[in-house]
């Protein structure tokens, strides 16, 4: 499912790396999925993604979307505004997001909802893909809620 | 038959300089300008011609380089050029740990560390660098508002306090010993400017659990430290302080993108303090006196945890205004100021101020303290930590 945009327009847009390394990521969560690395030599999860197994050594990552959820694994809130967008906008809550079922790989993304709401350590949440569809390129970011 | 691979007591700091310290972008010189007269006021210290420098390192990508300042300097020759890659201000033992190196393995004879920032004439680190896109690291956190160094410390530091139960205001004694020091330091840019725990609580946000006090100044200015072998700094006029041990470094795959480092809730000295022990031969009973890089108070926090000075579980008792200050507390802490309330000279300013007890010199000195540790840089890949000692540690 998509949703209007958590943070205002005008931050810096993410594009995939030159020499492709993340493509995939970001064309999955185009797609609506949730793509993380995984070692087809040895099962092992990775994320970030980086060109090499850091357990095996086999350059031979495939790419896996996993069920979009987890768990906050740390959070803060920001109140400071460090970039022009961010101006008169007042606080934000970003969490990294552990995902259990991918070998506890953590994602980074905006926790929706109130702002200034209690955040715990532990709660669940799911993702909600975020097209951002007048950006040139369009990108989707990866956003999460409390799970229902 | 091969020496001890130590570099203990075989190298010095014989000599600190800095330049006057200046708030953010008021700097009346060129940052080269500030780094050539904290090098020269390094050498006067020192009692040393500045001619018999031969060698640079510094950290953090500093803009002035040593082939620059060698021919600016008229040195007859450069032996030694050395950046060390990475980690910002955690560099800053690092260098130091690589300029004793090299004087005691003969690359060197006379090498200088320094670092000069003036942010006014170049980027501030605390704002966004102007860029429509980002690719890498930065796509992963930037797009989410995570953008500054706050911001990505932030994340950390929360989730140590929640493994361990300690409250936020645990960091506040932090804030208040820098200032209190500073109130000594006439030097320092928080001088005449003292911080109340009543004004800390009432200080806003800049992102939780970080309040503006918590968070480090950005300032103009230069440092400077010249290092000589232990046998040519006989000669010198000032006591000698001896490098004791330096360790850098970080954990198993600390920089795993995305804020994926298996240990995550760490300053980054895990692996890397016991290795400093290990070369100086001593542990942290034997430490008086503590520099410790307050890029955030969060991450001194941490870095005291993981140089074994209290148990993360005794943070909550442990941080007290009282047990951090000179000259009397269980722990003195950033007795100059530090990056809070002296100056933003990244760091370095804390290895000057090491020197100083050391040498019995500091405006708040801890009575007969014989060795010293600066701390570099937490929360950052790779960090850097080092002991500083009197000659009778040896």
């Amino acid at each position: 499912m998509s949703a209007p945009a958590y943070l205002p327009v005008g931050l810096p847009r993410p594009v995939p790396e030159p020499d492709g390394l993340d493509a995939p990521y970001w064309e999955g969560a185009r797609a609506g999925e949730l793509r993380v690395q995984r070692c087809r030599r040895c099962r092992t999860w990775q994320w970030g993604p980086e060109w090499i197994c850091h357990r095996c050594l086999a350059f031979d990552l495939e790419w896996t979307a996993v069920a979009p959820r987890g768990v906050i694994y740390s959070w803060e809130r920001a109140w400071h505004p460090v970039h022009p967008a961010l101006r008169g906008h007042g606080p934000y809550v970003v969490v990294l997001v552990e995902l259990p079922h991918a070998g506890g790989v953590r994602m980074i993304g905006n926790l929706l909802g109130d702002p200034t709401a209690e955040v715990r350590i532990g709660t669940p949440v799911e993702a909600v893909f975020e097209p951002h569809e007048d950006a040139a390129p369009p990108f989707t970011l990866v956003q999460w809620r409390r799970s229902s | 038959m091969s020496a001890a691979r130590t570099i203990r007591g075989r190298v010095v700091v014989a000599g600190v300089g800095e330049t006057t310290y200046y708030k953010h972008g008021q700097a009346p010189e060129p940052e080269t300008v500030l780094a050539l007269r904290a090098i020269l006021s390094a050498c006067e210290d020192a009692g040393l011609e500045p001619r018999e420098i031969d060698g640079f390192a510094s950290y953090s990508n500093d803009r002035n380089d040593p082939s620059r300042l060698a021919a600016a300097l008229g040195l007859p020759e450069l032996r030694f050029s050395n950046m060390q890659w990475g980690g910002g201000g955690g560099g800053g033992s690092a260098a130091v740990g690589n300029a004793a190196a090299a004087i005691a393995a003969g690359y060197a004879d006379c090498v200088v560390v320094f670092r000069a920032l003036a942010q006014g004439q170049f980027q501030r680190f605390g704002a966004a660098p102007p860029a429509a896109t980002v690719s890498g690291e930065a796509a992963l956190t930037f797009p989410y508002g995570l953008i500054s160094p706050a911001q990505r410390f932030a994340m950390r530091v929360m989730r140590f306090l929640h493994e361990h139960g300690i409250r936020a205001d645990a960091q506040r004694a932090i804030a208040l010993a820098s200032y209190h020091h500073a109130q000594q330091n006439p030097r320092a840019v928080m001088y005449g400017r003292p911080l109340t725990a009543d004004a800390y609580d009432a200080s806003r946000f800049i992102v939780e659990p970080f309040r503006l006090f918590d968070c480090c100044l950005e300032n103009d200015g230069a440092a400077a430290l010249v290092l000589v072998s232990a046998e040519r700094a006989r000669d010198l006029r000032r006591p000698p302080a001896y490098v004791l041990g330096v360790a850098q470094g970080s954990e198993y795959r600390n920089a795993a993108r995305g804020h994926n480092a298996p240990t995550y809730a760490t300053a980054s000295f895990t692996t890397v303090a016991p290795r400093l022990y290990a070369m100086a031969g001593m542990g942290p009973k034997d430490v008086a006196v503590v520099q410790s890089y307050e890029n955030f108070t969060g991450g001194v926090l941490m870095s005291l945890v993981e140089h074994g000075f209290f148990a993360a579980e005794e943070a909550n008792e442990f941080l007290t205004l009282d047990n951090l200050i000179a000259p009397g507390g269980r722990l003195p802490l950033n007795t100059s100021g530090g990056n809070l309330a002296e100056c933003y000279m990244h760091g370095l300013e804390l290895q000057i101020e090491a020197v100083r007890q050391v040498r019995g010199e500091s405006p708040n000195q801890v009575p007969g303290a014989r060795v010293a540790m600066v701390i570099s840089g937490p929360m950052v890949t790779p960090v850097s930590s080092m002991i500083l000692g009197t000659a009778d540690v040896l």
